[in-house]
Order: structure tokens, then sequence, then C-alpha cells
């Protein structure tokens, strides 16, 4: 880019080694409200991670902080190891995709994916090659002459994604791309861009909602909450070693349990239910059956206080004999290394 | 209740109440026939449209081929091309509609380039409380009537007029618009600017944010934006905008009378003239045509330059 400040011989080497993302102290307010705060975040050289959180937690402005869309009012945010807190969108080595992809209605497909190489002057042959290259990547290309109405959702989502890697970012940052798909296409995409992000070897930002989603697409993920991040970790770490009652109840099922003055979680399918026998384990009672197919859920009231929630694959059982179990007497068990103790809310 | 999924079983059920029955069957014609319903929307505007307005068109390019008669001044319902010759022929007659068609094109760009940062300003960059502060600050002047806002330009531009006396107090030189083409221009552009400005404000306010910031996350910075998104998706309004400013200056006849000089007559001048004066009606309607086929000759271009894609 023409208009990149220059970059020293000490920031180059230094660019080397320091994480594609690092955000130090960031705190954003919008009035009153604190959308983030106190946030650091360092995102290291081609990982896929991820902002996991509930709506309002402030995972998007975190990665609106880092697009350059929004400026901090505390802290530095820092691309390869030089600081860009000042510097405009326009002039970061990142691009977005956004949640309603933004594809210019105006533009053919074609001009909508070389619209970064074209305002940066590179000549109608190479932006041509380059656009029909990317087409191909995202599996597009014999859509290149039309325009963005014309086009399903999942065909408009990938010519989204094609506009912002033609540019050959450092970092790509991804809001919900896949929010507005339906299941079975959400789920190709989320293959799909796993795939593209591991052959790009880019480094690629993703902010959703959908724990399912993080968890099989991230090296690692934040889980945010109320402008905070509750806990850093790969999707392993965080779905089995929640480390707060809102990463366990947000990621997964919240499984908590007080014994003993000790809040322990445990995952719902490492629970061993079988019925009343006067045997070891905690005695309950089956409050609700919800049969989902592949799986049936429980839900059981402890007799020692609390409620669990027990899932069992539907191997021999069919629905009928699943949903006779409503109001029986169970035990359940579990082995003590699949619990885990956490802290107290907050 | 025995579930029943045919509505006419549940109305029989009722025999008391024949209207709610009446009224019902007359809803399900209506959702059956989706064609009716249409029609019965459009047929009071269309009758209208149909009489009042096309009727007269018809009978005004018809009448242009009469004739009058010098003498009796009667319309002589002879068919000829003699007043169209008559507008191609004289000189006077072709300035007069160059003049209109001229000052109207200014009166336009001259509103859209005004137009244009307002609207912007309003749909972008207000708060919600300026924004409708300036909403009636546009539409404020339009309660107000016409041939006052034409009237109070005259206080303005005359001689000893408020213009002059402001000029002389900073110690410049008086100016001399008044009655002249600069005086129409200006006033048609001051009392036309309102319905620009809406259409621009309505484009510019459609046009999701988002799309600004993904042409800034792609590279482009302010203006690169604004020439490659922004005025591109705007171009709708100002089109919708230069065809009010635009017809609105071509068929009028007021300004030009009261605020224009002697070399100020428009189209409208003359046909008002044929008609009062001279009680030449198929002359009258044969320069009226004029101005109709501009507007056909520029709606025909906005539409190939495809102005209507995005409406």
């Amino acid at each position: 880019m023409a208009t990149q400040a220059p970059v020293s011989r000490a920031q180059q080497k230094l660019a080397a080694t320091s994480p594609a993302v690092r955000l130090i102290g960031i705190r954003r307010t919008y009035g009153d409200v604190v959308a983030i705060d106190r946030l650091d975040l360092d995102i290291a050289e081609s990982e896929f991670f991820t902002l996991l959180g509930p709506s309002g937690s402030g995972k998007t402005t975190t990665l609106r902080v880092i697009a350059g869309f929004e400026q901090p009012d505390e802290g530095h945010v820092e691309l390869g190891g030089v600081d860009v807190t000042r510097v405009p969108p326009f002039e970061r080595d990142v691009n977005t995709v956004f949640q309603d992809y933004a594809l210019f209605p105006h533009m053919s497909v074609q001009d909508n994916v070389e619209y970064g190489l074209r305002v940066k002057g590179m000549s109608r042959r190479e932006r041509r090659v380059k656009a029909q290259e990317v087409l191909e990547r995202v599996r597009l290309p014999q859509v290149a002459s039309r325009k963005p109405l014309q086009l399903s959702g999942g065909q408009r989502q990938r010519v989204a994604l094609a506009r912002a890697i033609v540019n050959s970012p450092s970092v790509l940052l991804l809001d919900e791309p896949l929010g507005a798909l339906d299941l079975k296409l959400r789920q190709e995409m989320q293959v799909f861009l796993k795939a593209l992000q591991r052959d790009l070897g880019i480094t690629f930002v993703y902010v959703t909602h959908d724990q399912e989603e993080a968890l099989t697409m991230s090296d690692r993920m934040a889980v945010f909450n109320e402008g905070q991040i509750e806990q850093i970790g790969s999707p392993a770490e965080v779905y089995e070693h929640p480390q707060t009652e809102f990463v366990a109840g947000f990621v997964g099922v919240s499984n908590v349990i007080e014994r003993d003055g000790r809040r322990i979680t445990v995952r719902p399918e490492k629970i061993h239910m079988r019925a009343d026998d006067g045997g070891s384990g905690e005695p309950g009672v089956v409050r609700e059956v919800v049969y989902v197919g592949m799986v049936t859920r429980y839900v059981v009231d402890l007799d020692s206080g609390g409620e669990l929630v027990v899932i069992r694959q539907n191997l021999e059982t069919s629905s009928q004999q699943a949903l006779e179990d409503r109001d029986k007497r169970v035990r359940l068990d579990w082995k003590p290394e699949h619990t885990y103790e956490i802290g107290k809310e907050g | 209740m025995a579930a029943s999924l045919d509505p006419a079983e549940g109305l029989t059920a009722r025999p008391g109440r024949p209207l709610r029955a009446a009224r019902l069957r007359l809803s399900g014609f209506f959702w059956r026939h989706r064609w009716a319903k249409g029609l019965l929307l459009l047929a009071p505007p269309l009758l209208a449209f149909g009489l009042v307005y096309l009727s007269s068109l018809v009978a005004l390019f018809i009448s242009a081929f009469w004739t009058v008669n010098p003498f009796t001044t009667d319309i002589e319902h002879i068919w000829n091309l003699g007043n169209f010759r008559t507008l191609i022929d004289s000189s006077a007659y072709r300035t007069i509609a160059l003049r209109t068609i001229g000052i109207a094109s200014a009166v336009t760009l001259t509103d859209a380039v005004l137009a244009f940062p307002f609207a912007y300003f309003m749909a972008r960059v207000a708060s919600a409380r300026g924004r409708t502060f300036l909403f009636v600050a546009v539409l404020l002047p339009l309660w107000s009537s016409y041939l006052v806002r034409v009237y109070i330009w005259r206080l303005i531009l005359d001689q000893d007029g408020v213009l002059n006396w402001m000029l002389n107090k900073l110690g410049l030189p008086d100016q001399h618009l008044a009655y002249t083409n600069y005086a129409v221009w200006l006033i048609f552009s001051y009392v036309w600017l309102p319905f620009m400005i809406l259409p621009v404000y309505g484009a510019l306010e459609r046009i999701p944010h988002s799309f600004i910031e993904a042409s800034r996350d792609l590279g482009a910075g302010g203006f690169a934006t604004f020439r490659r998104v922004v005025l591109p998706l705007a171009l709708p309004g100002v089109i919708a905008g230069s065809i009010f400013t635009f017809s609105l200056t071509l068929g009028d006849y007021v300004t030009p009378l009261l605020a224009g000089g002697a070399s100020s007559q428009f189209i409208g001048n003359v046909v008002y003239s044929s008609v009062g004066i001279s009680n030449d009606v198929p002359f009258a309607a044969a320069f009226a045509t004029v101005p109709l086929l501009v507007m056909a000759l520029y709606l025909t271009i906005a539409r190939r330059l495809g102005a209507f894609e995005a409406m």
C-alpha cells in the first residue's frame, strides 16, 4: 500500500516473533455502557481464534477494535508487533467478513471481489486473474458476472469471504458469518472455513455466540461475558475445565451443584444413570425427559439439592422407552476425575 | 366444537348472522381472486388518471394540429403542422425554448450540488434531534405561498433591496441581479431545493453503514468510498430529485413573469399569453408539447444510465 507508514528494521524483527494480534488493556464505552473493559488478548500467527459469548458481551466490539472501526478509550492494539491504535481501518492489514456480508449491490460479484485490489491500484488484468482464482477457491467460479442480489444466502456468504481473502490480509476477521445460514449449510461452511484457514495459513479471528461452532472450529477460544474475558484456552480445555460458572453454563450445559461448600461441575455425557438400586452415587428423580433423536436428555432433581442434566445415547432405547423414564427414581454416578471445582460466580 | 378446516361449515353453523357470512364470503372472493383486489384498489386512481390527466393530454396534443382563424379568432378544426413550423422557423421561439431548458438544467445542477452535502449531513452525520430540526427547516418554507416567496426574493434583490443594503454596509458595490435571468435561476434554485434534498436524503439514508465500513476495510479512503459506493447508490435519489426540479422549472411561468426581465420569457409565459391574450390555444398546445418531449427524452436517458435499477 502506498500510504503505509514506514516500518523500521527493529519493528520488522519484532514482527517475526510477536503475536498477529495483541490487545493491551482495551476499554471501550458508549456513554454509560461499558462494552469492554481491561481487555488483554494475544492471538498467535496462523491461529483460528474464536471470540465466544452471548450478545452484548463485547465480542463484536473487540473485533471492531481490531478492524479499526472503533477507537478504544484506553489501551493499545498491535498487529504483528506494530501499534495500530490510531491507524484507520483502510491502512490496516486486516479484512473483515461482515455479518450482513455488506456486498455492494450495484457491482457484479467480480467487481465486489476486485474492489480491494482496485482501490490499491492493481492493474485490470492482474485483478481479473486474482479474483477468478479466489472465486474458484470458494467454489463459485460461475457467478462472477451476477449481482449479489441474484445469489443465495450461502453464495453471498462465500463472495464476502472471497472479497476479504483476495487481499491476502495477515488477519481475517469474521463477524458471525454463518449466522444467517440454515443448520446444514452452516455445518458445511464450518468445515470449509476451517480447511480454508489451514490452507491459507492466515490468522482467523472469529466471532460467534454458537458454542458448538466455537468448539468445532477453533484452535483457541476466548469466552466473553459482560465486557470481559472469562477464560481463554483450547476448545477441550474450555469445555472440560470451565473455570467459572458462566463458562460452564455457556459452553455446554450448566451442570453445577454445591457439595460440602464446594461448587463442582460435571458434563452431562460423563454421568452414568441407572435405576435406583440403593447402591453408590447421588439419588434423585427424573423430572424431565427430552428425546432429541441421537440422544435423550434427562433433567434429574437430586435428593441432596440441585439438579443435573444427563445425556444418554439412544443405543438401544426407543423414544417410547426413554419417555417412560419420567418420574422414576435413579442413581447418578461419575468418575471423580470428570468433576471440576469452579470459583464462585462473578 | 369439531375441528373443521372448511370455513364455510363454520358459517352455516351460525345462521343468525347473515351479514357476517356475506362479509366473509366477500373476503373469501377477494382472497381467491387477487386480480379483483388489485382492480378494486386501482380503479379510483386509474379512473381519475385516465379521465383528468390522460384525456386532457390527448386533447392538448390533438389541438396542437388545429389552427386559429386570424380574423374571427375562432378555432378551425383543420389538420395542419403550421404551429410546429412556426416554432421551428421562428428564432424567438427557439431562443425561448432553449432558455427554458437551459435554466431548468442550471437549476437542477445547482440544487443537486447544494442538496447532496446537506442531505448527507442529515442522513449520516446529524443526531436524531438535529435531523428533526433540519427536516423542519427544509419543509417550513413550503408552508408559505409560492408567490410570497418569489415576492420576497424581489425585495431582497431589488436595486434598493436588502442585499444591496447589506453590501453597502460592508463597503461592497451594488449588485444588479434583479429582473435578469440570474435572478430567475437563483429563485428557482431556492424554491425547488427541498424537492431535491428529500429524495437524496432518502437514498443516502437507505445505504447500510456496513457498506461504508466494508469499503474502508478493503482499503478505500474517504474519497474513494464516496466515489465508488456512496455516490452510485445515492444516484437514483439525485435522479428522482432532478425530475422534480427540472420539470417544475420547465413548466413554470410565475417566477420569470415576476422576477425576470424582458428577456426572461419561458415557454410557460408564451403559452400563457397565447391563451390569455391572443386566444391562440392551438399554438399554446403546440408549444406545450416541447417540455413534454424534453421530459420524455430526459427520463429515457436516466433509464438508460440505470438510474431506476437501484430503486
